[in-house]
């Protein structure tokens, strides 16, 4: 049975080796395995354009799937995490941003590496307030324009619509 | 009295016996046009039901059963329900054109049912230049539709009247000249006198090669002006929601739809005057019976109406730049060289007659 | 062309065009704002949010178990797979292993839905491209679905079949010879809907060449499933990251390197014959066990960040949970495919004309609750 999924089995590369590439490129990375299955790297924002592009270009991660992109509240801090997968080495990688500035929280596009977090990007705006420099249409996505506050931040409350249990 | 089936002789003569010559003329063409409009308000209906059947038919289903027996009364019961709805409109509408539209496309297709020879006497209006008078009703038609997308002030519908007049401008073309073609062999315009000529055989059969491509470029382009699938682009509803008539409601909406069901009848039957012998029985089998022409009349028709029912019923849609490229590009050389070989035809008589 | 325009007093300009939230292409409450000039499209502006119902912002508050049931109501057309993902991302952080027989079960499931989801598109895209009778030969194949369905799970669209351990019931006894039944129906009726729609000109006419979206593009644009395969990019999750009992199986994943819209469409017409293969192989094998394992009755994830890929009817369907340690999850982001599908709409249809637009669409499969979520 174990031949019929050799066309889909690439040797993946160790998170070690990744880690030692990656971390070459700019010093104050931080990386952990703790609490996931994949490698995550935490990346200070005005490192985060410059991190991506690489993990992008480079030929040896080729990280050009950008499979999931999340807003986060951590509390304190607001952040993006944002999941990455090489289709051609098929090793799979978690980078966070994160910031204290909760009033105007701003971090660098990344839709002109991705395409896709154009979309994705507008979302987080909608829900958490996160702006993104340099995006081309940066608007409320599913929200109207009018929407008062950001509805997935912990503070947010809304007394006649959520439920609270 | 003697009641024969030239319906206008005998109404005429009933009326002048009570009146003079002038109040007879208008009192005959009055009944006329009360009988026919009579006729085909309810001919239309069955059509509509006609349709529904023979979509369910195609699609796994029953059909409209529940009203009347076997829905024989569905459509009335939906007529009734139309009549009686309220009559809504956008408020920035050009109310005038707005309310005129409808009318334009019910009357143009009520017009042209006048000239057709249902048996041998039954003809309201036998004008000898019958087939160019249908052409020239036919397109007025859309006028109506381009009237009504325009006036609704709504972008669907004009796009849609836009397509319809794009649609129909063009394939008036290669409905024109297959007809065109076919008038080469019977040398007259008149419907009467055609349906004489093919007493030696059916048109299709005369003109064999050249026939039987005028009749398929016939029923291409007939099927086009009737904007029904796969050439609906001007309602198009996945893409328009519905067309030129998304603004229009109860009865007005009734007449665009109805007009599209004797529309569809008056192409097949022009197409069973022309090709098909019109009330002529095969090997004139019935000629003793001469109301029965009625019958041939009407059972190649509605097998021609079959015809463009299938034809909605399994194909897509075009887009409507093919659509425009089907009929410049190939129909209409196509039908041009027809017309030749048609003319070949007759001059060297080549014609197959029985 | 250029010099009459410009000679005559006559102006043309684009204008605007509001595509929805109702309208017949749409497939829900989607709205698009289109740029046209004439026919041609200019623009496409998706408008989202008609259907939103904050279900991430939900399940912060809810259990894990409460959270399997949200999840139908995202992509209602593979609401089994998406049960799944969710069972699957919980089982994964509990390091539970489910009985072989769940394994099972869950994948000819999964398949059947993706069959049933599949043939309902492909009633759709006849609809939409003109055809009006492939929706009816659809849905009688998707209607005998929906009754095992309705046999096994207790329901037709939103089954709530999945729990985390496993199954909230053992199948229904006919089970197995329902869907062998099935499949036999299934083998006569689709080779039906090549010579109604897939053979017919018009319908290559239209869809061939048009909406060409290239791999690099599919990838950087995020697209998955029939989608990104109709451009050549192998992203079927079943292969890549194969959960369940999808290890165990053979099947080809359909690949198809036009990128057009006939592609994506010849994608999910053979998909449904892989599917077929895969319940084939699986049916006449179900082990024999428990329908389930035991859970705790509150379910508490330990802490950490937890993802799990699924492969539903639209694509790649992600689950991303954030725990810290209590019966609630902290975050919960679902990475949909319609969301990431639907962004690509406007690269792939300016130039074209409305009806090209509607027949991309069409193959984009969208469902608009999981767009919106």
């Amino acid at each position: 049975m174990k031949d019929l999924m050799k066309d889909y089995k690439t040797e993946v590369m160790k998170n070690e080796a990744l880690q030692n590439i990656i971390s070459s490129w700019i010093p104050e990375l931080e990386f952990t395995e703790e609490g996931s299955e994949f490698l995550t790297i935490s990346v200070k924002p005005e490192n985060l354009h410059q991190l991506m592009n690489q993990l992008k270009s480079n030929k040896e991660t080729n990280f050009d799937y950008l499979f999931c992109l999340t807003g986060m509240d951590w509390g304190k801090e607001l952040g993006v995490v944002y999941h990455l997968e090489s289709t051609t080495h098929r090793h799979i990688i978690v980078v966070k941003v994160k910031t204290t500035d909760r009033d105007n929280p701003e971090f660098d596009t990344v839709c002109d590496i991705w395409k896709t977090a154009e979309f994705h990007e507008r979302e987080v705006f909608d829900f958490f307030g996160i702006k993104f420099n340099n995006h081309p249409n940066l608007k409320r996505l599913f929200l109207t324009e009018d929407w008062d506050g950001y509805p997935l931040r912990k503070d947010y409350v809304d007394e006649i619509n959520m439920v609270i249990k | 009295m003697n009641i024969t089936l030239s319906i206008t002789t005998t109404i005429y003569k009933f009326l002048s016996e009570y009146m003079s010559e002038g109040a007879a003329n208008i009192g005959t063409m009055v009944t006329i046009a009360f009988i026919y409009l009579a006729i085909f308000a309810v001919a239309g209906l069955y059509l509509v039901l006609l349709e529904r059947k023979v979509a369910a038919w195609f699609q796994l289903r029953i059909g409209p059963n529940r009203v009347g027996w076997w829905g024989l009364l569905q459509t009335m019961a939906d007529a009734l329900k139309l009549v009686s709805k309220e009559l809504t409109g956008t408020v920035k509408a050009d109310k005038f054109l707005y309310n005129l539209a409808p009318y334009f496309v019910i009357v143009s297709s009520l017009m042209a049912l006048a000239v057709f020879p249902f048996t041998k006497e039954f003809q309201a209006f036998d004008i000898n230049i019958g087939i160019f008078f249908l052409i020239a009703i036919s397109s007025i038609g859309v006028i109506g539709i381009l009237l009504g997308g325009w006036a609704s002030n709504n972008k669907f519908a004009l796009i849609g009247a836009m397509r319809s007049g794009v649609q129909t401008i063009s394939y008036e073309l290669s409905v024109g000249l297959s007809l065109l073609t076919m008038v080469l062999i019977t040398g007259t315009l008149q419907l009467s006198e055609i349906i004489e000529v093919q007493k030696n055989g059916w048109l299709i059969v005369q003109g064999h090669i050249p026939a039987v491509i005028a009749f398929m470029i016939y029923m291409i382009a007939g099927t086009a002006e009737t904007n029904r699938a796969p050439f609906d682009m001007v309602e198009a509803e996945s893409e328009l929601g519905a067309g030129f008539h998304t603004e229009y409601s109860g009865m007005k909406f009734a007449y665009f739809f109805l007009a599209e069901f004797i529309n569809m009848f008056i192409i097949a039957a022009i197409a069973t005057t022309i090709f098909f012998g019109g009330w002529l029985s095969p090997f004139g089998i019935t000629d003793a019976i001469p109301w029965l022409g009625a019958f041939w009349f009407l059972g190649k028709t509605l097998l021609l109406v079959f015809l463009m029912m299938w034809f909605r019923w399994t194909f897509p849609r075009l887009r409507v730049d093919q659509l425009l490229t089907l009929e410049w590009k190939y129909l209409l050389p196509l039908n041009l060289l027809n017309i030749i070989l048609m003319a070949l035809i007759v001059w060297l008589n080549l014609t197959i007659q029985f | 062309m250029d010099t009459t325009i410009k000679n005559s007093n006559l102006k043309s300009e684009e204008y605007f065009i509001n595509m929805g939230p109702q309208h017949p292409a749409t497939h829900g409450v989607l709205r698009l704002l289109l740029t046209i000039d004439g026919e041609i499209i200019k623009k496409v502006e998706p408008d989202l949010g008609y259907i939103h119902r904050s279900i991430e912002k939900m399940c912060e508050r809810d259990s894990y178990q409460q959270i399997v049931h949200l999840t139908d109501r995202m992509d209602y057309l593979s609401s089994h797979i998406n049960n799944e993902a969710v069972c699957l991302t919980v089982e994964k952080a509990l390091e539970l292993e489910v009985p072989e027989r769940v394994k099972v079960i869950r994948t000819i499931i999964g398949e059947l839905t993706r069959i049933a989801s599949h043939t309902l598109w492909w009633g759709v895209m006849g609809m939409d491209v003109g055809a009006l009778t492939t929706y009816f030969y659809g849905f009688r194949d998707r209607e005998m679905i929906n009754d095992i369905f309705e046999e096994t799970c207790g329901a037709r669209l939103t089954m709530n079949y999945n729990i985390p351990g496993g199954l909230m019931f053992d199948i229904h006894p006919n089970f197995v010879k329902r869907v062998k039944d099935f499949i036999a129906h299934f083998k006569t009726k689709l080779p039906e809907y090549d010579t109604l729609l897939s053979g017919n000109v018009i319908f290559q006419k239209r869809t061939k060449g048009v909406g060409i979206l290239t791999k690099e593009d599919a990838i950087s644009f995020g697209a998955s499933g029939p989608v990104g395969r109709g451009s050549g990019y192998s992203c079927d999750v079943r292969k890549h990251h194969p959960y369940s009992a999808l290890d165990k199986v053979k099947f080809k994943e359909i690949l198809k390197t036009e990128g057009d819209t006939f592609a994506r469409y010849q994608v999910r017409v053979e998909e449904m014959w892989e599917s077929l293969s895969i319940i084939e192989q699986l049916i006449d094998n179900i082990p024999e066990g428990d329908y389930k394992v035991a859970t705790n009755a509150v379910i508490k994830l330990p802490k950490g960040e937890f993802y799990q890929k699924v492969e539903t009817a639209r694509g790649e369907l992600g689950v991303y949970v954030v725990s810290t340690g209590t019966k609630n999850p902290y975050r919960v982001k679902f990475r949909s495919p319609g969301f990431s599908n639907i962004s690509l709409l406007n690269h792939i249809t300016v130039g074209g004309k409305i009806g090209d637009l509607v027949a991309t669409m069409a193959t984009l499969d969208i469902v608009v609750p999981d767009i919106d979520r």
